[in-house]
């Protein structure tokens, strides 16, 4: 089956969802019909397109354009490539689970608006991970902001207003540099008139940019990702957002919103600005490691469960950045599984902390124990991502760590070298397993307490939600080369850009 | 049959999937019957393996797909089945098949009996695919499973806080192996550009000594972990809060041997490091008499095997450092046998009892449990080294390699430690079976274990018995040494061929060593010449620090997990107050500022005028004053 402008139609899906949800807004149950419906289309439609991408082809496929500021030379431009073209099934699969569980009883006030805010967050979603122009990249970056900030302002815990404004005001500052290197770009891209945003047209005329321009607008690009990912310093305003963010939210915000970050930096920054990729990388890979350990070590000593999920996320993405600035095909394939997987296991760590919360409505970890004798399904379920997270070989956690280690330990273009930062980038794997194992063995073992006796087990929809992540967990960790066979032509193909050797002489 | 090799892990996956998934609900008590079955496959299949092998197909890949291939990486899904792993699949599935049966009838009564099987046959497949890997990244998926299961089988009563506490123990301190692990896996890679074990092997020239080195103390740091050597060996007495069959399957016969299978395999590389083996030598040694000393004080009965277990690991190693891999798989072998006879025998007693472990409420128990008593006596036999018993052959070469390779202070720490195993062995076995029964209630309601047990504690038997001289006699030429010498034959390490007479003097210094200890322990426990108690009470502190096991684990719970809890509490403060801290009071110059510009704007019109008069008068002066030239220098 090949359906014509399917990213296109992507693109669409949700957003014509919405007037039939417009017009059952004050019938709950018609609207969780309409919203769960139009997400499962929007999955099963990245499937096909999934299904359409050619593996090994290392372009863009499933082009689609249009002008849109012609004057400016602003296109409607969006295309997949391997690197891309996963995440988009990941993030229609997260929204649907999100959407899905919503709609069992966890989401009680308002739940027309609630779930338009996700529709809308999907097109955004979707739209940053298709773009191929900087302009159409920036709407669709922007335009996840807003429906997520309603959705931990309006459905979120005690402290939804503190923490959902922080949320905008730190990933804002971050986008309105990008903004501002977006438009020096524009204004270095040619001369007037034949000024352009679209990347491959970019690529093409990027020999024009100076070192030094590149190291600025590698630093703004590079600020606003890094408040995105989020990498140490710029992560304080993630716990605060997950903790009092609607379980569905935390599952999107960590498990697709973050990803944008890492995309960033493979889609515009590396190829467009090798040399202030180089100049950046030190730093940039010094910084991940620090997440890597600091996040690990930081999450040992939490008492709020999604706290603790929040700053393995930190850790989690460290991994990311590394793998990515290291500049090596096991690193950067490393990187792309890494958010994947990071994506469904987080996604699906906060599912169950949510699901838990709906029970128990207890969040610190001392206030709860004993329940893996009561819920052994829940047990089960939440024991394998768990094991996954903690990078177990044979799930998925682990292949992206492993392939983002051994990057590291190759990588001799950094102080003191791969062979130190390698090892210490290991560490963090010990800790994970302290912070994880302690965790789990504090909420799940341990005598059952009286409050907790009745509570029931996972229900049937919490079942359907958690399978698909399970099947997933399981299968990218036993046979992963699938996925590796898609990423690989790509991502060389962005090393090779990000490393031409044309660009290495204005390096001192 | 080789090319079947899969069938073997296939059946205990199998099983696991057939009762994880419908265990709980519908199949019940024929987990346990379905698990065994498996293994039991597995174990036919590993024999018709091992006799191929032994017909002489030494070396075959079983190929089954690739597994991570990223640019010039690549790593597949493959076995190797040579003699050594199908020795080591011989071992695993035939005592795994004995534990399985007993632990039908151990288990029968616990509420677990499901899980207890899907994770057990979970165990065997992770066991299975570490010494069938053909490569060390496969091992290692091994390695962390059969981890994990280790953790989940100590954790197995979850609902008391000291098995889980001990479960998360295990598998952080084997993740801190891991981390060696995981350095030498890597770094195996980059020098050689495959992880895989016959591209390695084969190209052990390339290295530098610095690699080899780096490679060998990375590998054997994990084999620390895996193997509960020092400095990472006190999880392995703590897991002796799992179930006993567990203790007897993980934490004596397979699992904890993984360390000096890694080792053995690596031999070509360690052999070419150098100094590495050294270490492997003089930690094993070290360990050995230090787990033993421990050993010598313990009252649980669980204990006293698990200490024992550390310091027969240590042997092993000593044995990996002076060269002699094949007494260190000899070794491996029949400890698998008689160290889980042994606590599948502490564990009949236990069941026998109730429940109890304390071997001060024991006593007499050998008119009691007759079965256990016989077979225990043959395994504390062997532990203690007597002659014909299978721990005598396999731990004499041990010593012996030590002597004849140089390593005479290695040589004299090994009879010392067989002092103290033979005393410790016999000490136990006096205080649970023989002498008065001390707690006369306890007594009167043992019984023996139902054949189901006493079953597979007799085949046990059997191999504690005759293994050691089926494979091992005569020794140094022995049939292992014909079946594992091509393997385990690398260059820098030359097999001993000693006269005879040389053999006869060590053999027999051993023996005395074993000897000697049994009766100074009946003379102190039957005679009370010196009495126990007047002992321990005379040597006060040194008695104090044995039973304390050196404070060791004071230091590592308390001292340095409060340090790195601390340390982190502190990086959370920081996080908190001064990360978060700059951002809010940053937001809050944003929001002061801006309401005391707020004041700027009085709306009153005068004020206006007059901030636009002001402001002209300064882009005036500014301007005049550039083109003027007054700023230029």
């Amino acid at each position: 089956m090949t359906i014509d402008h399917i990213l296109t139609l992507l693109l669409a899906v949700p957003a014509i969802g919405l007037l039939p949800l417009y017009v059952f807004r004050n019938d709950p149950r018609s609207v969780k019909q309409v919203a769960v419906v139009t997400t499962l289309f929007e999955l099963l439609l990245s499937l096909v397109m999934l299904a359409q991408f050619h593996v090994g082809d290392a372009g863009f496929q499933l082009i689609e354009q249009a002008d849109w500021l012609p004057s400016l030379g602003i296109r409607y431009l969006v295309g997949v490539d391997g690197i891309s073209v996963l995440l988009v099934p990941m993030t229609t699969l997260l929204t649907f689970i999100s959407v899905l569980y919503s709609s069992g009883g966890a989401i009680k006030d308002r739940i027309a608006s609630f779930m338009a805010a996700f529709l809308i967050l999907e097109i955004g979603m979707v739209g940053v991970f298709v773009s191929l122009d900087l302009f159409l990249f920036y709407v669709m970056f922007e335009l996840m902001l807003v429906p997520m900030y309603l959705i931990i302002g309006i459905w979120g815990g005690p402290r939804r207003i503190y923490s959902t404004l922080k949320f905008v005001i730190f990933t804002l500052a971050g986008s309105l540099l990008m903004l501002v290197a977006i438009v020096a770009v524009w204004l270095a891209s040619g001369d007037e008139g034949a000024r352009t945003l679209s990347l491959p047209e970019l690529l093409a005329s990027r020999g024009r940019f100076s070192a030094d321009f590149q190291f600025w607008v590698f630093l703004a690009f590079g600020l606003a990702f890094a408040i995105k990912l989020p990498m140490v310093p710029f992560h304080t305003w993630l716990p605060d957002a997950h903790v009092e963010a609607p379980t569905a939210g935390s599952i999107i915000l960590a498990g697709v919103l973050l990803k944008a970050g890492g995309y960033g930096f493979l889609r515009f920054a590396l190829p467009l600005f090798p040399v202030g990729t180089q100049l950046w990388l030190p730093v940039i890979i010094v910084l991940s490691v620090v997440a890597i350990l600091y996040g690990a070590a930081v999450s040992t000593v939490q008492k709020d469960l999604k706290k603790l999920v929040a700053y393995s996320s930190v850790a989690h993405m460290g991994f990311v950045t590394l793998g990515i600035f290291v500049l090596n095909a096991q690193g950067g394939v490393g990187a792309v599984l890494q958010m994947l997987n990071h994506g469904f296991v987080t996604g699906a760590l906060f599912l169950f902390v949510g699901i838990q919360y709906e029970r128990t409505h207890r969040r610190l970890i001392a206030d709860l124990g004993g329940l893996a004798n009561r819920w052994p399904l829940y047990t089960t379920f939440f024991g394998i991502f768990v094991l996954a997270s903690l990078g177990l070989p044979g799930l998925n956690g682990f292949v992206g760590e492993f392939l983002v280690l051994l990057g590291t330990f190759k990588f001799s273009g950094v102080p003191l070298g791969g062979l130190f930062w390698g090892p210490v980038a290991a560490l963090g794997v010990i800790l994970a397993a302290v912070y994880l194992l302690w965790m789990f063995q504090r909420v799940m073992y341990g005598p059952v307490r009286e409050a907790y006796r009745a509570l029931p087990d996972l229900s049937p929809i919490e079942v359907v939600c958690a399978v698909p992540l399970v099947v997933l967990t399981v299968l990218l960790g036993v046979f992963p080369q699938q996925a590796i066979a898609i990423i690989e032509p790509s991502l060389q193909q962005v090393l090779r850009l990000a490393t031409d050797p044309g660009f290495q002489v204005a390096i001192k | 049959m080789i090319q079947n090799v899969w069938l073997i892990p296939a059946f205990p996956l199998a099983a696991f999937l057939i009762d994880g998934l419908f265990g709980r609900r519908w199949l019940h008590r024929w987990t346990g019957i379905i698990a065994s079955s498996a293994v039991g496959l597995s174990a036919i299949v590993a024999i018709g393996v091992f006799l191929e092998v032994l017909g002489g197909q030494t070396r075959t890949t079983v190929n089954l797909y690739e597994w991570i291939g990223v640019g010039d990486f690549h790593s597949r899904v493959a076995a190797l089945v040579d003699p050594l792993s199908s020795v080591m699949l011989l071992v695993v599935t035939v005592v795994s098949f004995l534990i399985f049966v007993y632990s039908n009838g151990y288990m029968e009564h616990d509420h677990g009996f499901h899980r207890f099987f899907t994770w057990l046959s979970l165990f065997v497949f992770a066991m299975l695919i570490l010494v069938m890997a053909d490569n060390y990244l496969l091992m290692f998926v091994g390695w962390e499973g059969v981890g994990l299961c280790s953790y989940l089988l100590i954790g197995f009563w979850f609902e008391r806080p000291e098995p889980y506490v001990a479960a998360k123990k295990a598998f952080v301190m084997n993740r801190i192996g891991d981390w060696g692990y995981t350095i030498g896996m890597i770094t195996t890679f980059l020098v050689f550009g495959s992880m895989q074990f016959t591209d390695v092997f084969e190209h052990v020239g390339i290295a530098t000594q610095a690699n080899l080195t780096l490679i060998c103390v990375a590998f054997f740091f994990g084999a620390t972990g895996k193997s509960a050597q020092l400095p990472l060996y006190s999880w392995l007495p703590d897991a002796m809060e799992g179930p006993t069959p567990v203790s007897a399957l993980i934490h004596a016969a397979t699992m904890v041997t993984a360390g000096v299978y890694l080792v053995a395999r690596s031999m070509p590389l360690f052999a070419a490091a150098g100094p590495s083996l050294a270490v492997v030598g003089v930690v094993g040694a070290i360990t050995a008499i230090f787990a033993a000393t421990i050993a010598l004080v313990q009252f649980d009965i669980k204990r006293v095997m698990a200490y024992s277990t550390v310091s027969q690991l240590g042997y092993m190693f000593l044995a990996l450092g002076v060269g002699a891999p094949v007494a260190a798989i000899f070794h491996l072998a029949t400890h698998a046998f008689f160290k889980a006879l042994l606590f599948l025998g502490s564990g009949s007693v236990i069941h026998g009892l109730g429940g109890e472990q304390d071997m001060r409420k024991m006593g007499g128990l050998r008119r009691k449990l007759p079965v256990t008593y016989w077979t225990m006596l043959l395994a504390g036999g062997a532990l203690a080294a007597l002659p014909p018993l299978a721990g005598f052959w396999s731990k004499d070469e041990i010593v012996a390699a030590a002597f004849l390779g140089g390593y005479p202070v290695l040589w004299a720490v090994g009879i010392l430690t067989a002092v103290l195993t033979a005393f410790y062995v016999t000490r136990a076995m006096w205080l649970t079976f023989h002498g008065e029964p001390r707690d006369h209630h306890l007594y009167d309601h043992a019984h023996e274990s139902p054949a189901v047990m006493t079953l597979p504690l007799a085949a046990l038997a059997v191999g504690t018995v005759v293994l050691g001289v089926a494979i091992g006699f005569p020794p140094e030429t022995g049939f292992i040494h014909r079946f594992l010498g091509p393997v385990a034959q690398v260059e820098g390490i030359a097999e001993h061929a000693p006269e005879a007479a040389t053999i006869l003097v060590l053999a027999a210094i051993s023996v005395a060593a074993g000897v000697l200890g049994i009766l100074v322990g009946l003379s102190m426990y039957v005679r009370h010449r010196p009495d126990p108690a007047a002992v321990s009470r005379a040597a006060g502190p040194l008695y104090r620090v044995l039973v304390n096991k050196y404070f060791i684990d004071e230091l590592y719970d308390r001292r340095i997990v409060e340090a790195f809890r601390a340390a982190f509490g502190a990086m959370w403060a920081f996080d908190v107050h001064v990360i978060d801290g700059l951002a809010n009071r940053l937001g809050w110059l944003a929001a002061t500022g801006g309401s005391s510009l707020r004041r700027a704007q009085t709306g009153i019109v005068g004020n206006y005028a007059l901030t636009i008069v002001a402001g002209l008068l300064v882009i005036l002066v500014v301007y005049g004053g550039y083109a003027s030239g007054l700023f230029t220098r």
